[in-house]
């Protein structure tokens, strides 16, 4: 195989395994019915979602002040969908942002995210 | 309307893009750092910054100062002046390497023309043991950490003074290096130094105030509360880089020594106060 169809080779085998990677760039097709208290449990701990390091909500204990308080969700986001893109990648919005893509670095399990996005939404 | 800030728009984000392609020089980085923390705390008097964060938070300042009447790390600087007059086996002691000693943490980070890289004092001191002979010590808590109160201790009160020598490009290039490391995100959680340090500083993460970068070189080593002894900066370095759930880098390694250089100099000015204590 001449080199360079070798190295054409190669980085298609380490973008596929990239792409393959538990973390996904894009946020893929997920049902957004997650369960609230369950999703209010993930934000608050702090190993875990940890929102309250940085967001004031409703029954925070002793919230963080770098982000905006989560409250009125409704009114700011146009969709339930928005929000969950708003938390699986907020540099897509603004690439300024601190805040930790929280579904395209995994930080989160699916299961997290979408309980995450249910109680988010829901304040 | 919509079209005009749109255009508004494209502007700022293409300056955004195009100013990293723009040099500026160590000097005009280090005026604007200044300038950013006048700024955002002009309450605080620029010589207060080398007390961190308890230079923005009142109330943690007050425990603070409580705890420098005993300080918790005065063990630290007896048995590092011990290691400092203890000869080595071969009957030198570290004042023969340094006989400026031991009052030196002002000459440290420097850039090291012959060896073509950032010498830190830690690594100067392990230098000097191997030199004669001696095992090297471990660069984050320790012996190393005492020897250093030591030497810290006994170079309060120097003024930083970082130089990037102009006859060596390899320097310059070690300082951006280092700047860059302070901006990059890295880790899951895709923090860089600067996202808590710069930006946000002065705001809380729960209940923690996150301190300014402005006078962060100046205390180490330090005793922190949280550690329950004693430690190296590279050793904070470490320290972050895990909680943001990247890897850390070796201390001592390349890219903290850099960074450590870029941090430092942009301290230029401020006035050595180690070895500290933290929470």
């Amino acid at each position: 195989m001449p080199l360079k169809k070798q190295l054409h080779a190669l980085s298609a085998a380490s973008l596929l395994a990239l792409a393959s990677v538990g973390a996904q760039a894009e946020m893929p097709e997920l049902d957004l019915d997650g369960d609230v208290d369950a999703g209010k449990a993930v934000a608050m701990d702090r190993s875990r979602g940890n929102c309250v390091a940085c967001h004031y909500m409703p029954d925070a204990d002793s919230p963080g002040a770098i982000g905006p308080a989560l409250v009125a969700m409704q009114t700011r986001y146009k969709s339930k969908n928005d929000v969950a893109l708003q938390i699986w990648d907020p540099t897509i919005k603004n690439p300024e942002v601190v805040m930790p893509p929280f579904g395209k670095h995994g930080i989160l399990s699916d299961k997290e995210f979408v309980d995450v996005v249910e109680y988010i939404w829901s304040l | 309307m919509n079209k005009t800030l749109t255009t508004i728009t494209a502007a700022c984000v293409g300056g955004l893009l195009a100013a990293p392609l723009i040099a500026s020089t160590p000097e005009e980085d280090r005026e604007t750092w200044n300038a950013f923390f006048e700024q955002r705390f002009p309450q605080v008097e620029r010589t207060d910054f080398v007390n961190g964060v308890y230079s923005i938070d009142p109330v943690g300042r007050e425990n603070w100062e409580a705890i420098e009447e005993f300080p918790p790390y005065e063990a630290a600087i007896i048995d590092g002046e011990d290691m400092w007059n203890t000869p080595f086996a071969n009957g030198k002691t570290y004042a023969d390497c340094f006989p400026d000693g031991p009052g030196i943490a002002g000459k440290f980070p420097h850039w090291d023309k012959d060896k073509g890289m950032v010498m830190t004092l830690p690594l100067a001191l392990n230098n000097c043991r191997e030199a004669n002979g001696e095992e090297p010590l471990k660069y984050k808590k320790g012996p190393i950490a005492d020897l250093l109160a030591y030497i810290t201790y006994e170079s309060r009160g120097q003024v930083v003074d970082v130089e990037i020598p102009e006859d060596d490009p390899r320097a310059l290039e070690a300082y951006e290096q280092g700047k860059e490391f302070y901006f990059a995100r890295r880790g899951q959680l895709n923090f860089a130094c600067a996202s808590c340090h710069l930006g946000n500083s002065g705001t809380t993460l729960r209940t923690e105030i996150l301190s300014p970068a402005l006078g962060h070189t100046t205390h180490f080593p330090v005793y922190r509360s949280k550690w329950g002894e004693m430690g190296t900066l590279h050793r904070r370095y470490s320290g972050c880089n895990k909680q943001v759930r990247a890897k850390p880098f070796p201390a001592q390694g390349e890219e903290y020594r850099n960074l450590e250089y870029f941090m430092t100099y942009m301290n230029n000015g401020l006035e050595l106060n180690g070895p500290g204590a933290r929470k």
